[in-house]
């Protein structure tokens, strides 16, 4: 059933690979084995109807399902050839190196600066106050946010507009120097002005980070991604390259799914 | 076949006759509603009438008896102390020598005599008994007086005080009104009633005592309650695994926020006093017991405002890397504070107002010295009010207000300071 993805991207360098994946909530099986490469050079989309188990899955990938009791993961996913499941894996540090960016904007009720210094402070990533700033100025920017609030960093980062506060909490994951960045359903709580500015971003870190997306809207996919894997029932049915994947779908599942049969 | 059931049946039929939205059935109707709707409103306001009512005359009665408490009559007091101290100097009352001076006069001899020259035989019943105190008192604060024939203002007896405020008095009305009408007789504010502790005579019996010994219990109470009860919500919320102990655990907690107040005395009786032996009726074992009363209390309202921050907060400082710990003191506990406040405002509340569970430690102890540290035997507000309410003596009736009018001020402030500190936690962020 799956389509293994090893033979598409020997040529670009591998992150983060994932063999037989199982995710259990207590009995019920929620990812039913899955095969994934994720490499740094290309964005990755995970498309698929509710339900089927991309944001699940997503969450493995940086152990924030652990803080559900209930789950439990077999197989072995790796960072840079590492498992990161191995107990020699710190887990704090994995989702430093693999940051995520939520569903709903969720910036902390501190000012904008702190939202972005939070992380390197924790992590001990600066020595002195000029460096956290540049830190600050650096991830903001990438961020494509800091024209909008250069003058205004004292500010609650919860006063900003919607899409602000989600280009906010990318800066976040951005500033903590991540390899991979996670995003589940970014844009599912914006409007489409900010829908198309946080694409926009997306391009431009693409290469930077490996970043893998989770959208229910499979324009988006199409927009941002260069490789597309498409989930039903827990299955991942058919992962290849974004354009083929909507053209000329190998799956006959995946074919319903994009023409709308279901969803 | 979906279109069709999703238009409205009439159009669908075609025939059914119009709603008459004007029908006298119709009319009647509405009309019913708005007089549900009235009827329940002036129940709604009945009720806040009556409870501000019920506040009014609580706060009418208590102040009005207690405002007499505040109040303490004086009497004028005419004595020739060049006579009859025997030509002391005012320098032998200054400096190192004053309280040599002060005990080798016969001070107590001297006022007898006075009151006897001025006022006569009667003149006992209506100058309080340690009047002599306060003639060695105003001579220590002004030497000068013994080369004098000074007057003096000093405490009438509790009766000679009651008449004053309004109670009759057969035996003391003839020499009141004489008292009183030669000019001799003035209310001043009873100072002594915020400084003394309790005592026997109602003129002169005070309130620190029990003020300081609620101060102390309060603050036994606070120091214990609040870190574990704090700390018991964060581990249970943040860390304890979902079992069967754990709800065992919950149930038990809950239950013993409900657990009546004289229990826990019981409780503080045989595990403070019995098993650990530590000092009967104090401060610390006060706060001891309240602490095991107040507990649950806190634990409960903390729980409610850890589990009320938002998951995503949670997930956020997770995501990038925070440890458990620091997603806890950083980001869960600044925004639960003001919840958590908020119950530990009542808790203490409920506290300081308890008055039975510390009857069972023997805080109802007469104590006439305010407590000097955490074990030495004190009182507290409520058990204040409650032996004074006990007394035959008329004159504390109107201290008992006194009293209940500083124990709800104590509260005001406490309560105030909560309040203040927990608004500004909430625009720090």
């Amino acid at each position: 059933m799956n389509t293994h993805a090893t033979d598409m991207t020997a040529t670009t360098p591998m992150k983060m690979a994932t063999r037989d994946v199982h995710v259990f909530y207590g009995k019920k099986e929620a990812i039913k084995g899955v095969d994934i490469d994720i490499d740094m050079d290309n964005v990755t989309a995970f498309i698929g109807p509710s339900g089927c188990g991309k944001s699940t899955f997503l969450r493995t990938l940086n152990r924030m399902n652990d803080t559900i009791p209930s789950a439990r993961v077999t197989g072995t996913i790796t960072l840079d050839g590492e498992d990161i499941y191995d107990s020699a894996m710190d887990v704090v540090q994995l989702r430093a190196r693999v940051g995520m960016v939520f569903q709903k904007p969720n910036p902390f009720p501190k000012s904008i600066y702190d939202n972005i210094a939070y992380g390197p402070r924790i992590h001990g990533l600066a020595t002195d106050k000029a460096e956290l700033d540049r830190i600050v100025e650096k991830s903001l920017q990438r961020a494509g946010l800091w024209a909008e609030v250069k003058d205004r960093l004292g500010d609650s980062g919860t006063a900003l507009s919607g899409g602000q506060q989600q280009r906010l909490c990318i800066a976040r994951a951005i500033a903590v120097d991540p390899e991979v960045i996670l995003m589940d359903e970014p844009c599912s709580a914006l409007d489409p002005i900010a829908t198309a500015k946080i694409e926009e971003l997306i391009h431009e870190l693409r290469g930077k980070y490996a970043i893998v997306i989770v959208t229910h809207n499979m324009q988006q996919a199409a927009r941002v991604s260069q490789r597309t894997a498409f989930f039903h029932l827990g299955d991942m049915v058919e992962y290849g390259e974004t354009s083929e994947l909507f053209t000329n779908p190998k799956e006959e599942k995946t074919r319903d799914y994009i023409t709308g049969r279901y969803g | 076949m979906s279109e069709a059931a999703a238009m409205p049946a009439a159009t669908a039929s075609g025939h059914k006759a119009q709603t008459d939205w004007k029908s006298a059935a119709m009319r009647k109707r509405v009309a019913r509603r708005y007089a549900a709707e009235k009827r329940f409103k002036a129940v709604g306001l009945m009720a806040i009438v009556l409870s501000s009512l019920f506040l009014a005359f609580l706060l009418f009665v208590m102040v009005s008896n207690g405002a007499k408490g505040f109040q303490r009559t004086e009497i004028a007091l005419p004595i020739d102390f060049v006579t009859l101290s025997g030509g002391a100097s005012p320098e032998s009352l200054k400096g190192n020598g004053q309280d040599a001076t002060l005990a080798s006069l016969d001070i107590r001899g001297i006022t007898s005599a006075a009151i006897e020259s001025n006022y006569g035989e009667e003149g006992r019943k209506i100058f309080a008994r340690n009047a002599w105190v306060e003639v060695r008192e105003q001579l220590r604060d002004d030497p000068e007086l013994i080369t004098q024939n000074a007057t003096l203002w000093l405490s009438a007896t509790s009766a000679f005080d009651r008449i004053n405020k309004g109670d009759s008095n057969a035996e003391l009305q003839p020499i009141f009104e004489k008292v009183d009408s030669d000019g001799n007789v003035r209310s001043v504010f009873n100072l002594p009633f915020l400084t003394n502790s309790d005592g026997v005579d109602p003129a002169l019996v005070g309130i620190w005592g029990a003020l300081k010994g609620s101060l102390m219990t309060m603050f036994v109470t606070l120091l214990l309650a609040f870190p574990i009860g704090v700390l018991s919500a964060v581990y249970l919320e943040e860390y304890a695994p979902q079992n069967r102990w754990t709800d065992l655990i919950e149930v038990s907690i809950n239950n013993l926020a409900a657990v009546p107040s004289i229990i826990f005395g019981l409780l503080g009786l045989v595990v403070f006093l019995t098993w650990m032996d530590l000092p009967r009726s104090s401060a610390l074992v006060g706060g001891l017991t309240l602490a095991l009363m107040t507990f649950p209390v806190i634990v409960i309202a903390a729980r409610n405002a850890v589990k009320a921050v938002p998951p995503s907060i949670r997930e956020a400082a997770l995501g990038i890397g925070a440890s458990k710990v620091q997603v806890i003191f950083h980001h869960v506990l600044p925004l639960a504070i003001p919840g958590i406040m908020t119950g530990t405002i009542i808790g203490m509340a409920r506290a300081l107002g308890e008055t039975a569970p510390l009857l069972m430690i023997g805080m109802r102890a007469f104590t006439a010295t305010p407590p000097g540290n955490l074990s030495d035997p004190s009182t507290v507000l409520p058990v204040q009010i409650f032996l004074w309410s006990d007394e035959v003596n008329s004159g504390f009736v109107e201290k008992t207000s006194a009293a209940i009018i500083i124990l709800l001020l104590f509260l005001l402030t406490m309560n105030a300071v909560a309040i203040w500190l927990r608004n500004r936690f909430e625009t720090r962020w």
